[in-house]
């Protein structure tokens, strides 16, 4: 039974297309087999005959199992003659292939070619095989309706854990895609892009049912942070250079030092104020999606291990080095658009956090300073902000405190 | 006997009903055992009523009791009423441990019997415990605990013989001698079978008496106690008696023969309480007549009353595991 | 030595001395209360609990006893039941089993099986653990088995602070009570905060708050998972430190708390493992808190040997921070 997708357990045959003796060749379509996503054709990747046909219409099976087995060209007869007894080894030189299975099903596969017994005719999904899901996990998954199977591990022995499933289930989940071949090590974070996405719908839908987001906006002068920064690069090799993202940040912990309501969590119907601040960084994924690790005591750290941490995180978050208490920890999220990105930026609430703050692109735009139009560099600053835990006016205010910070960036 | 207790009329008769409700009521016991109203261990006392009832005439309200699991004799001549010990193996709630305990843990607060305890010598330092909180607080009370020349073999008989003389504590030990601890003759169990000599090894003081004889063990419980409420610390009683029905329902006598059993029986206290009271003139044929009247109709009413007993409630199992306070 | 018992200031003590002034706070405070074990007096206690208190108290209230521990155990029993309030010392809880019967067939079952007619007030003190070289007769940890047995509570005292007070709510409850004191323990020392002058025998604590992982433990295994937290909290895990304290009836609604809140589990249990406390925990967690399992439960416990005499085999016998340390870690980071 070939594993049509991540998250398939099993599959019913409804039809065999084939009968023992046909001649088959790649591409083939040889059954139709029923999953919970429909019915689909079942294609074979070799070439010989239909030896056996080991399950039957309508049996539902795990995937893995043994449907059929294809004789390489020119033993048919044989496999035909003793379709129990261990097949002859191949006269040609011909790698055995699996016949209708994944990977998985690698062993039964090679029975025409290594002389192994004739396998039982539905093999079990052996126990060592389970994936291993804690208890916490498996419940948290059936609340957020995500298959838990489909899941990355980061817990002991590789089980998934319930940080695994929240993650997965904020829509920033990695997805264990199966390896593309028998050579390839099994990686531990690749990541699946249609699952990716279904992870995220699922969090974001949760967001927008669940919570009433208010949004606000200003424009930001970034003409001196610009000027501090170019003035802290100049000095620096650029391995020591810091990237306008960082003051982005560190003005967001310091506002958020300031006005607490926002750094927290909505659990059980009331805010709580979370213990430190630390700020969730939205990165894009190369393959599609994004995950928003944090940053811990954003608030508390110079400007060039904030950089540092960041640089870590991008790279860690791009090869799948992610840890699951990374994904965790962050008591707010901000959001950024870099420099070729939109102009504004509206978040979703990353539940059960309260907040988001977006920034925009910075462009250079008309601006009245002192009573004369100049050209300045600008940024959109947007709020998204739980209308349960906090008021447009405190939103205001939190703004403007950002806003000041960036005006002082030496003191960042 | 050479210092016999004065039995008039009234005495002779009261030590001849007692011994008889005893009798009478394990007669019933076995009768119900057997039509399965009675389950579980049942040890009857037939044989050695002359000791309970004895011992039991020397002692007073504020005296403690700790008797073993052949406990049906003790709590008759302590003054438990019949029917609650019957209800108590009914396994009613009416019961004197409202069922929990069954025929070998008969307790009863008020009459402070602190139970028939099945483990065997089990009881003796309880009984140690009881009488040093006697002495603390002065309350001129003693402790009597009944036991098995079993018990002899335990060492809780010899630390709690050995504690009680060294502090000076206020016990009646009261071996009831009966020959077998269970299916085990004394001289297979006993390098010493004179049981009553194991005081002396304590410097407590000791006397063996004839436990077939009511009055025998009176006078001699009588001194006894005299001795322990003067201050004299502890004192070992020794009864030699001997029990007439098999060890529990259970057994087939295996270790003992027919004819030791008969020999025994002739010297059975009841009949020969009885013929005593006949040859002295002490009780009329009616007045006889009259005792066993009323000693049936006992028996009926507490049978009658254990039918008519309930169960506790399951609900309640949990109850008392841990006390909510110390009963006063 | 603070010799205004009655009134605890603030002020630094040992845990032995801890104990000792329970002790004589309730000879002052009950006249129905006595000491009674072996070598509690003129001895002063084979760990020096008692010291003193035989010139204070007398003999009657400070009772020596001779090597009989069915008969005095029992004879406390029966005080017990006609009024008293004893206190009796067992020396060291390997002891303890020549007085199984009492304990078990008296003190625990009569108040049941006499249908609530008598409870047995007592207190029986013991000492118990290893690591002072004692050897296998003198090194064990059998709170397990008492706890096993209904009708009796289990107490181990962790802190000076329980060795001070729980004596007197165990003097208060009308049940039999065991206290196991650890002999490491006695040494230790601790701060008496003024406003404490009582804690209950009920209740777990939290003795270190912590997010990620819960460590339930008693006695002398307290310290170590204290220690064990200062560990973990240098490489950023927050380990929640749970003083059990009452063994039974172990108290269920603190550790489902913690463990539902953390979702990982470590049981530290001087005892062995095969049918101790920490396999009673660890059952109640999967039959009650399974669903709220992000981890196996993991139990640092003693090896199941014997304790022996050499000072690196007693060592690697008995639990230690550094495992306690490598149970919660990998725990948390699957590590």
């Amino acid at each position: 039974m070939p594993s049509l997708g991540a998250d398939m357990e099993s599959g019913k045959l409804v039809r065999w297309l084939v009968e023992p003796g046909s001649a088959v060749k790649k591409g083939d379509v040889i059954a139709v087999v029923e999953t919970h996503k429909g019915a689909f054709d079942i294609d074979v990747f070799l070439e010989g005959v239909v030896s056996e046909l080991c399950a039957k219409e309508g049996e539902e099976l795990p995937v893995g199992a043994l449907l059929a087995r294809i004789a390489a060209k020119g033993e048919e007869v044989a496999a035909l003659a003793k379709v129990a007894e261990p097949a002859p080894p191949p006269p040609a030189p011909a790698p055995p292939s699996p016949p209708v299975a994944p990977p998985t099903a690698e062993r039964e596969a090679k029975a025409p070619g290594e002389a192994a017994p004739a396998p039982a005719t539905v093999a079990a999904v052996p126990a060592a095989g389970r994936r291993k899901i804690s208890p916490a996990a498996r419940r948290r998954a059936k609340e957020l309706g995500i298959d838990p199977e489909t899941l990355a591990g980061t817990g002991i022995d590789g089980s998934v854990t319930f940080a695994d499933v929240e993650l997965a289930g904020a829509g920033r989940g990695t997805r264990e895609t199966p390896p593309a071949g028998p050579a390839e090590p099994k990686r531990r974070a690749g990541f699946d892009p249609g699952q990716m996405r279904q992870a995220i719908a699922a969090a974001m839908s949760r967001s927008k049912r669940e919570i009433p987001h208010y949004y606000i906006g200003s424009t930001i002068d970034m003409a001196k942070a610009l000027g501090f920064l170019e003035a802290y690069n100049g000095e620096r090799p650029p391995e020591q250079r810091i990237l306008p993202a960082v003051l982005l940040l560190k003005a967001t912990a310091l506002a958020l030092r300031d006005m607490p309501q926002f750094n927290g969590f909505w659990e059980d119907g009331r805010f709580r104020k979370a213990d430190g601040i630390h700020i969730g960084w939205a990165i894009a994924l190369r393959g599609g999606g994004l995950i928003a690790p944090a940053i811990r005591d954003t608030g508390d750290r110079p400007l060039a291990d904030l950089m540092d941490a960041l640089r870590d995180l991008v790279g860690r978050a791009r090869g799948g080095g992610i840890r699951g208490s990374e994904m965790m920890e962050p008591t707010f999220t901000v959001t950024s658009m870099g420099d070729r990105g939109a102009e504004s930026v509206f978040g979703v609430i990353y539940p059960p956090q309260v907040a988001i703050l977006g920034f925009g692109r910075v462009i250079e735009r008309p601006w009245v300073v002192d009573g004369k139009i100049v050209a300045r560099p600008l940024v959109t600053a947007s709020l998204a902000a739980d209308h349960r835990a906090s008021d447009g006016h405190g939103g205001s205010l939190f703004l403007a405190a950002v806003d000041r910070y960036l005006q002082e960036p030496e003191a960042l | 006997m050479t210092d016999k207790p004065h039995l008039d009329r009234e005495h002779g008769q009261h030590l001849y009903r007692a011994m008889l409700r005893i009798r009478r009521f394990e007669a019933k016991c076995a009768e119900l055992y057997q039509a399965q109203k009675i389950r579980g261990f049942l040890h009857l006392y037939d044989g050695e009523e002359a000791v309970a009832v004895g011992v039991m005439e020397t002692l007073e309200d504020r005296d403690t009791i700790v008797a073993t699991y052949r406990d049906h004799g003790h709590a008759l001549a302590r003054g438990l009423p019949m029917g609650a010990l019957m209800a108590e193996m009914f396994g009613k709630v009416e019961g004197c441990a409202r069922g929990r305990g069954g025929s070998m843990h008969f307790f009863d607060r008020a009459r402070r019997f602190v139970g028939g305890n099945a483990i065997v010598g089990g009881g003796l330092p309880l009984a140690v415990g009881v009488a040093l909180a006697e002495k603390e607080r002065a309350t001129g009370g003693l402790a009597a605990c009944f036991f098995g020349e079993g018990a002899a073999g335990e060492g809780e008989f010899h630390e709690s013989m050995n504690l009680a003389e060294l502090w000076d504590l206020p016990v009646l030990f009261v071996c009831e001698n009966n020959l077998y601890a269970m299916g085990v003759p004394l001289e297979l169990a006993e390098a010493e079978t004179d049981i009553s000599r194991k005081a002396a090894a304590y410097r407590m003081p000791g006397a063996a008496v004839d436990g077939m004889n009511p009055v025998a063990v009176e006078a001699a419980a009588r001194r006894a106690v005299d001795s322990i409420r003067s201050g004299a610390g502890p004192y070992f009683l020794e009864c030699r008696t001997y029990r007439f029905r098999p060890h529990s329902m259970f057994d087939a006598q295996l270790y003992r023969t027919r004819e030791e059993i008969d020999h025994w029986k002739e010297r059975d206290p009841i009949p020969r309480t009885r013929k005593w009271l006949e040859e002295n003139r002490m009780a009329s044929a009616e007045e006889l007549q009259a005792i066993e009247a009323g000693v049936d109709a006992e028996i009926e009413d507490a049978v009658a009353f254990a039918e008519k007993g309930t169960w506790e409630s399951v609900e309640d199992l949990e109850r008392f595991v841990l006390m909510d306070e110390v009963p006063q | 030595m603070n010799t205004q018992t009655g009134t605890p200031g603030a002020n630094r003590m040992t845990y032995r001395e801890a104990c000792r002034q329970a002790i004589r706070d309730a000879l002052i405070a009950d006249p129905r209360t006595f000491l009674m074990g072996e070598d509690v007096g003129l001895y002063g206690g084979c760990y020096a609990v008692s010291k003193g208190l035989l010139q204070e108290f007398g003999p009657g209230r400070i009772r020596d006893t001779p090597l009989a521990e069915a008969a005095f155990v029992g004879a406390g029993i029966g005080a017990a039941m006609a009024g008293m309030r004893p206190i009796v010392e067992i020396m060291t809880c390997n002891f303890s089993l020549l007085a199984l019967d009492q304990i078990m067939n008296n003190a625990a079952t009569i108040p049941h099986m006499s249908g609530g007619q008598f409870a047995v007030p007592l207190v029986i003190r013991m000492a118990t653990g290893g690591g002072r070289q004692l050897a296998a007769q003198h090194s064990h940890s059998l709170e397990g088995w008492f706890a096993h047995i209904p009708g009796l509570k289990v107490l181990a005292p962790g802190t000076v602070e329980d060795a001070r007070f729980m004596l007197k709510a165990a003097l208060a409850d009308p049940n039999p009570v065991l206290i196991f004191e650890h002999i490491v323990l006695y040494n230790a020392e601790g701060e008496l905060g003024p406003a404490v002058t009582a804690v209950d025998i009920e209740k777990a604590r939290i003795r270190r708050p912590g997010r990620d992982v819960s460590i339930l433990t008693y006695g002398n295994s307290l310290p170590k998972s204290l220690e064990a937290a200062e560990t973990l909290a240098g490489e950023g895990i927050e380990a929640e430190i749970v003083d059990l304290r009452v063994l039974r009836p172990l108290d269920d609604a603190t550790i489902f708390e913690s463990v539902a809140r953390t979702r990982r589990c470590v049981i530290v249990d001087e005892g062995w493992k095969s049918g101790s406390v920490s396999a009673e925990i660890a059952a109640r967690l999967s039959e009650h808190r399974f669903f709220d399992l992000d981890a196996p439960i993991r139990r640092v416990c003693s090896r199941e040997v014997p304790v022996p005499y050499a000072a690196h085999m007693e060592e690697a016998a008995l639990p230690q921070a550094s495992q306690v340390v490598d149970a919660a870690r990998s725990l948390v980071t699957g590590k």
